[in-house]
């Protein structure tokens, strides 16, 4: 381990550090535009630059290795300087060099105060002005519509450029031009393709890249700032809800080494417009074929008189994907005090949780995991547009090399490069050619679309029995696309002895088997037309279920509500209350509490932390916030065997629309442009 | 002055045979298979022997910087880069050795290879040099039908060597983006550490030299390594072809013993200074990069890396730019300044935003349309570009204004005090704004 003395510390650091890292850690600030730590170096900003004793010259400590230091002449430990005369004429130098040709339109730039020039430019630039000339001028490029650029601002630091090629996996910008004429483009005047495209907004250190959708719209320090999580996928992506009162202004990303690192997919970072418009704001009944407004009282008794006459078989409840885990307890607890046996929580039929344990639906290799990965093999799931943040780590680890992936499913691209084996069940019955027997952790990786379909039992058994399990290694994981999948499988909330699954639910619904059915925000479901059941839905939005409800009980979005999710590798993590839902409309525990008043079977708790407390007594491990608890891969063994024959259907992706997948994205305006466009370069694509 | 026996380049002027025949008449080729079999230290111990520095510019001792290689070839292959991509202003000699005598420099590559342990070499040819790189392909050809290179060749040093043909861009000549240029990059140079000896191309040791560093390896194992070390003054040894242009009656390219005094250098082949010598102005020694050298200083200093570098200037790459009291010093600088930001690659900021500012601050002086308090603040700029940057590039558009301010700050201040004088000629500014 190489020794260093920064500023007269002396400090031990690991091979292969850079300058700069070690300088942070001996406590010196080094300021930066070029350098980010999970981006390559480029080195080309010069801000960096300390004084390495021996060397004539300043030296950029983002591109030096501390094993590249010389040791002084009787062995000591090389010297590092931060704060010297001739560092502070370097940086006020290069920080000059930086702001002739910047506009210095902070007043109108939706960068000012998140600024890393204006923040520098404080701490290590001067305080006058020495150039007389004109001001390069460039002209403003489109990426897109969720990116705004304004390049007179641009700093040609390249962050972006190294983000879309190395994380996002498309080579769609770059810098064309010499020398001052150099300009960051992506050429042909086309929207990016990546689903991480946003995140260079965040990479971009100054103006020059800002959130389009956002625009001009708040200054940084009027905003609340609340941390939460996201429930766009199942990853349970770290987000920052930034909201001025009962709006939600923007989404930003926060650190999550193990589950998002400092990504988000452009879903989660824009769906925010969507919390504003198509919004539950009261209840409503349908009378004579029309709903009305009406109140909490009228909405609940209602549902308690239509309820009163039933017999419990014949209701039905099902649940949607962004429910959160006390909800799903909630109401499972209700229905199992009503006797009502049909209730399920996959929404779109898959077999989960029927069989295995909790490793039978967990991502059991963990996020982290795909990084030591040897071989990864994808069945039935695209995870660029299922998990667009999981996907970049899988690209992570094939960018490192020496990784095998197979992909038995529809074919895409998945911004790596893997063997397509075959479109459906048949192929995973003879996969010769990739063979995870001799691998030490190869990675089985089950998407939805493997299982939401009438043979996905059957699916999952063969893909247990394809060896991911190995001695200290569980590489049997299932890939959610909702972010209340798995804690309300945790919940529990799975049909009850007797009880029907999502699938008989609805066909009973269809074949007039079923007099009730309460959809708690499920919207992507295949609803029995109007007039053969009685429609209860729950939500936060007027999509599907609202429009064909008899009764509507308007709940919170995910971000005007705390409730745990756990996400796919069974995270549990807690949101954070950023907005009051809007109107009347509830959140949902508290609508579940008060409707079970009014069916008489009134639930025992009054507070949600006491609704939480009566959880994990049965959850315990949704407790521990944060923490993976892992699951026993031996319970996998009872999954064989299960589910009898595979059909010879190809396996589908569950995401039709990447931009589309939830209420809330399809009530924003900026998914459903982002769609547009998707679906307009297709076709232009297939011509 | 040199004498006839001692000049390595014997056709540069082209008028022999450039072929094959004509290269072994003039000794090319001879022995070379000796030099090979007497193994790779020989080889790097004879050229360390010789004093040769290299050049391309920089002056860096060849045989150390041929030491550096890896000892034993690892995992990956070693690799030669020739840096022909001569761009340099004022410079044009390896075009002449392409041209006239590409024997030597075949003959030198396939040295180099033997001595470091590389069986490809690649030669990095600039891209306006059209005809230089066809006459430089056709000897490859000879050379590979007559299997003195190749694959089993008679030298029993297997060798392949490739013309790659650039874009035209300066910065090509920069060596880590002569190396990405190579590999299909866009041309912008590397961080260094790690050096290319280490890391080259393609990830592989590299090791890049200047057409005329290679192109005398052989004639210096032919004659020994004392022979040339005994040319010229010490740590300065050998011959060096001078490109001489500008207000001399004859301007040449020659090959002459390093150290010759300028005064002898330009009455021996140029036919003496236009209109005489008190009419000398300043010269630009070593290339468009170096600072400039006022007639006084120069007259009699000897042509070498350390005489020149005394006088804050620098050998270069020998291109000795003569200008005469016709010369308007400022306007040439700029024109200059002006070369370097068209040139500059645009990868890190001090030379991307500096070059550009320095140019227009020198136009502006050129017409005397500038305060006298903005000399020393665009000295300060070029100090504020000068070592900050990823390669040489920023410090090679900085010393040429430097050089401007340190010896004729006189004549801005004086282009300026004309124009505030006379604020009604032709360049003054109108105030229509105002009006």
């Amino acid at each position: 381990m190489p020794k260093l003395k920064v500023d007269g510390t002396e400090i031990e650091v690991e091979n292969g550090t850079t300058l700069l890292q070690a300088c942070e850690a001996a406590g010196a600030e080094v300021p930066r535009f070029c350098y980010h730590e999970r981006l390559s170096i480029a080195g080309n900003c010069r801000m960096c630059l300390v004084e390495v004793k021996g060397m004539p010259k300043p030296q950029a400590s983002c591109a030096m290795s501390v094993n590249d230091l010389r040791p002084g002449p009787n062995g000591e430990a090389p010297e590092v300087n931060t704060r010297t005369p001739l560092v502070k004429k370097a940086r006020e130098g290069v920080m000059e060099f930086l702001l002739i040709n910047h506009p210095l339109d902070c007043p109108i730039c939706d960068q000012g105060g998140e600024c890393d020039l204006q923040d520098q430019a404080m701490a290590y630039g001067i305080d006058k002005n020495r150039f007389a000339e004109n001001k390069r001028a460039v002209e403003d490029k489109y990426i897109g519509p969720l990116v705004k650029t304004s390049m007179n601002r641009c700093i040609q630091c390249t962050r972006c450029v190294r983000f879309t090629t190395e994380v996002g996996g498309v080579e769609e910008l770059g810098a064309i031009g010499r020398g001052e004429d150099m300009e960051i483009t992506s050429y042909l005047e086309r929207a990016m393709t990546s689903e991480l495209q946003a995140n260079i907004i965040d990479l971009c250190p100054v103006g020059a890249l800002t959130s389009q959708p956002y625009e001009f719209k708040a200054r940084p320090w009027e905003l609340t700032k609340t941390e939460t999580i996201d429930a766009m996928d199942a990853v349970g992506s770290n987000i920052r809800v930034d909201s001025r009162g009962r709006e939600v202004m923007r989404i930003l990303p926060r650190t999550h080494e193990d589950v998002n690192e400092e990504w988000i997919s452009d879903k989660t970072r824009f769906v925010w417009d969507g919390l504003r418009t198509q919004r539950l704001d009261r209840p409503y009944i349908r009378e004579i074929g029309k709903l009305r407004a009406a109140n909490w009282k009228e909405a609940f008794l209602r549902v308690a008189q239509k309820l009163k006459g039933t017999a419990p078989e014949r209701v039905g409840i099902i649940l949607g994907d962004l429910v959160g885990a006390e909800e799903a307890f909630s109401i499972k607890q209700l229905a199992d005090a009503l006797g009502i046996a049909s209730i399920d929580c996959r929404q779109d039929g898959t077999p989960l949780g029927n069989a295995g344990g909790r490793a039978g639906y967990l991502f059991n290799s963990t996020i982290t995991g795909i990084e030591e990965a040897d071989a990864i093999l994808l069945i039935g799931t695209n995870p660029r547009l299922e998990a667009p943040v999981l996907n970049a780590r899988i690209r992570k680890r094939w960018l490192k090399g020496n990784l095998p992936v197979g992909l038995v499913g529809e074919k895409a691209d998945l911004t790596y490069s893997y063997k397509y084996l075959g479109a459906g069940p048949d192929s995973l019955a003879r996969l010769k050619d990739f063979d995870l027997s001799q691998k030490q952790k190869p990675m089985v990786i089950i998407g939805q679309g493997a299982l939401a379909r009438p043979d996905g039992a059957a699916v999952l058994a063969a893909a247990q029995s394809l060896g991911g399990v190995k001695d200290g290694w569980n590489g049997f994981n299932i890939l959610h696309t909702a972010a209340g999948r798995v804690g309300a499988l945790d919940a529990g909330a799975l049909p009850g002895a007797g009880g029907r699954s999502t699938r008989d639910i609805l066909s009973a619904a269809k074949a007039g088997d079923l007099d009730i059915l309460f959809l708690l925000g499920a919207d992507e479901v295949e609803l029995p037309p109007q007039g053969t059941c009685f429609v209860v839905y729950q939500g936060s939005h007027g999509d599907v279920g609202a429009h064909r409800a008899d009764v509507i009980l308007p709940g919170a979005a995910y971000t005007e509500k705390s409730v745990t999710y756990v996400n796919t590798e069974g995270r549990p993590q807690m949101t954070r209350r950023a907005t009051f839902p809007p109107g009347e409309a509830r959140e949902d525990w508290a609508i579940l509490r008060a409707l079970s008043e009014a069916l008489g079977a009134t639930q025992p708790w009054n507070s949600l932390a006491e609704l939480r407390k009566a959880m994990y007594e049965k959850a315990p491990h949704l407790a521990r916030l944060d923490q993976v608890a892992r699951a026993d891969a031996a319970d996998l063994a009872a999954l064989a065997g299960q589910g009898g024959q595979m059909s010879g259907d190809a396996f589908a992706s569950p995401i039709g629309d990447f931009y589309l997948t939830n209420p809330i994205a399809r009530a924003s305006r900026i998914m459903g442009e982002c769609s547009a466009l998707r679906n307009g370069a297709r076709l232009e694509a297939a011509e | 002055m040199l004498a006839d026996k001692d000049r390595i380049f014997t056709n540069l002027y082209g008028l022999h045979d450039w072929g094959l025949d004509g290269a072994r008449r003039r000794g090319c080729w001879v022995d070379v298979k000796s030099f090979i079999d007497k193994g790779r230290d020989w080889m790097i111990n004879e050229m360390k022997a010789s004093g040769l520095r290299g050049r391309g510019g920089a002056g860096f001792p060849t045989g150390l910087k041929w030491s550096f290689m890896p000892k034993q070839v690892g995992e990956r292959p070693h690799y030669l880069v020739v840096n022909a991509d001569e761009s340099e202003p004022g410079t044009c000699k390896d075009r002449e050795i392409m041209r006239h005598d590409p024997h030597l420099l075949i003959e030198g590559c396939l040295i180099a290879g033997a001595a470091m342990a590389a069986h490809v070499g690649y030669i990095y040819v600039r891209g306006e040099f059209i005809r230089e790189r066809e006459r430089l392909q056709a000897a490859i050809d000879q050379a590979y039908e007559a299997r003195l290179i190749g694959r089993n060749n008679v030298h029993g040093w297997d060798f392949d060597l490739y013309v790659h043909h650039g874009a035209g861009a300066y910065i090509c000549g920069e060596e880590t983006a002569l190396l990405e240029s190579l590999e299909g990059k866009k041309g912008q140079p590397r961080m260094k550490p790690p050096f290319p000896a280490n890391v080259g191309l393609y990830g592989a040791p590299t090791t890049i030299n200047n057409v005329e560093s290679i192109a005398v390896a052989g004639t210096i194992m032919r004659r020994g390594a004392a022979w040339f070390s005994g040319i010229g003054r010490p740590n300065n040894v050998g011959t060096k072809l001078f490109c001489i242009s500008g207000h001399v009656n004859k301007p040449c390219n020659v090959e002459e013993a390093m150290g010759i005094p300028f005064r002898e250098l330009i009455e021996k082949h140029c036919g003496g200074m236009r209109g005489g010598w008190d009419n000398l102005l300043a010269v630009i020694p070593g290339g468009a990069s170096v600072p400039c050298v006022p007639a006084e200083q120069i007259m009699d200093c000897p042509m070498d890396f350390d005489s020149l570098r005394n006088l804050k200037s620098g050998l270069g790459t020998a291109a000795v730019i003569v200008m005469d009291k016709s010369t308007d010093m400022i306007r040439a600088i700029a024109r200059l300044a002006y070369f370097y930001k068209h040139e500059s690659c645009g990868q890190c900021t001090p030379c991307r935003e500096g070059t550009g500012w320095m140019w227009r601050v020198l136009m502006r002086m050129a017409e005397g349309r500038a305060e006298k308090r903005e000399i020393d603040m665009l000295l300060d700029v070029t100090y504020q570009i000068e070592g900050h940057t990823i390669c040489a590039l920023g410090d090679a558009a900085a010393w040429p204004v430097q050089g401007l301010i340190r010896h004729f700050r006189h004549v801005i201040e004086e282009r300026i005090d004309q124009y505030a004088a006379n604020p009604d000629h032709a360049g003054a500014v109108r105030l229509q704004a105002a009006e």
